[in-house]
């Protein structure tokens, strides 16, 4: 029996590899719902402003027990660095949270993050003492420079954020997997189950899925499907897959046939 | 009759009138806000909870007070 193979990012460890959004769920408590079924143990977060007007709406917090379920605060809606750096370190004035999801967009069309400014904030954000898990395009050579600048966590796309599209570039994230000790997090453009299974296949050390869960017709059973899927993907790449032949080779034996 | 002097500000974007000398502390519990949930710029700087009590507001300051919400 292999040992307990859990997921560890800058030196915590984590049981689930999966990592679920927070956002675009119709309500707070069918997020929270989600959540639980999806057995994940970080969940991302946005920073934004407080609603000094209808004091009565409800608070994340109260619905998602922060002492109980990792929040890992993101940058989402950042299209430079300022805006990254501001957001983060108002994070960590909420609570102390120094693990972050960093993610600077370049292009309001495809999503796409900036990888000049995302790379300028990374190396930032290390030294002031963040661990910065880097949402990132799928470039090795970009990844690697990452790495470089004391990334904590490669989180290349699969896809454009919510595209739905799963796993564009295997080659690529197989290098980024090649080259790199560090977790390799799939984030954004994963739709079905299945992409997960693929991502994990591939040699991820996790995905991260918001979309494919808060939009899918039943998210609660989403939710369970890509938390089977997870499992099944990572056991699957352990497990060490046959070599791939042109040709059949029959499973019974030729032996003894009538 | 003491003359209550407002002043201007902007809170979250928007403009708002407040008593003049009102301490970044009491303007949070006035709004009902959970200072442990929060955190708070003033004029971009990020403001330590410590020292809440110890800001006055002046007229103009910008006041930015942010939480976690939903997101991606």
């Amino acid at each position: 029996m292999k040992k307990i193979d859990n997921l560890i990012i800058a030196k915590k460890k984590y049981k689930s590899r999966l990592i679920v959004g927070t956002g675009k769920y119709r309500s707070m408590s069918e997020c929270a719902k989600a959540i639980k079924l999806s057995g994940a143990e970080i969940v991302t977060v946005a920073v934004r402003r407080v609603n000094i007007v209808d004091k009565n709406k409800p608070l994340l917090m109260d619905y998602i027990n922060p002492k109980k379920i990792t929040y890992l605060p993101n940058t989402a809606g950042c299209f430079n660095s300022k805006e990254a750096l501001r957001t983060l370190r108002l994070a960590r004035e909420i609570g102390g949270w120094n693990l972050v999801k960093l993610e600077v967009l370049g292009d309001k069309k495809t999503l796409f993050p900036d990888m000049i400014e995302t790379l300028k904030s990374t190396e930032v954000l290390t030294k002031e003492g963040f661990k910065v898990m880097v949402y990132c395009t799928d470039d090795p050579l970009m990844a690697k420079r990452l790495e470089n600048v004391g990334a904590c966590a490669i989180m290349p796309l699969a896809a454009p954020i919510g595209s739905g599209l799963g796993i564009q570039n295997y080659i690529n994230i197989k290098i980024i997997r090649n080259q790199t000790k560090l977790p390799l997090i799939i984030d954004a453009g994963l739709g079905q189950a299945s992409d997960a299974t693929i991502a994990m296949e591939l040699g991820c050390d996790g995905v991260l899925v918001n979309t494919a869960i808060a939009k899918a017709k039943n998210p609660f059973q989403m939710a369970l499907a890509f938390k089977n899927s997870v499992v099944a993907g990572r056991q699957s790449y352990l497990s060490g897959r046959i070599e791939k032949f042109l040709f059949g080779s029959s499973s019974s034996p030729k032996k003894g046939i009538i | 009759m003491k003359k209550i002097n407002k002043i201007q500000i902007k809170l979250n974007g928007r403009f708002v009138k407040i008593q003049d000398k009102t301490t970044l502390l009491s303007l949070l519990k006035k709004l009902k806000v959970p200072i442990k949930k929060v955190a708070i710029e003033l004029n971009q700087t990020i403001v330590s909870k410590k020292s809440l009590s110890k800001i006055k507001i002046k007229n103009n300051n910008k006041i930015e007070i942010v939480h976690f919400i939903g997101g991606g």
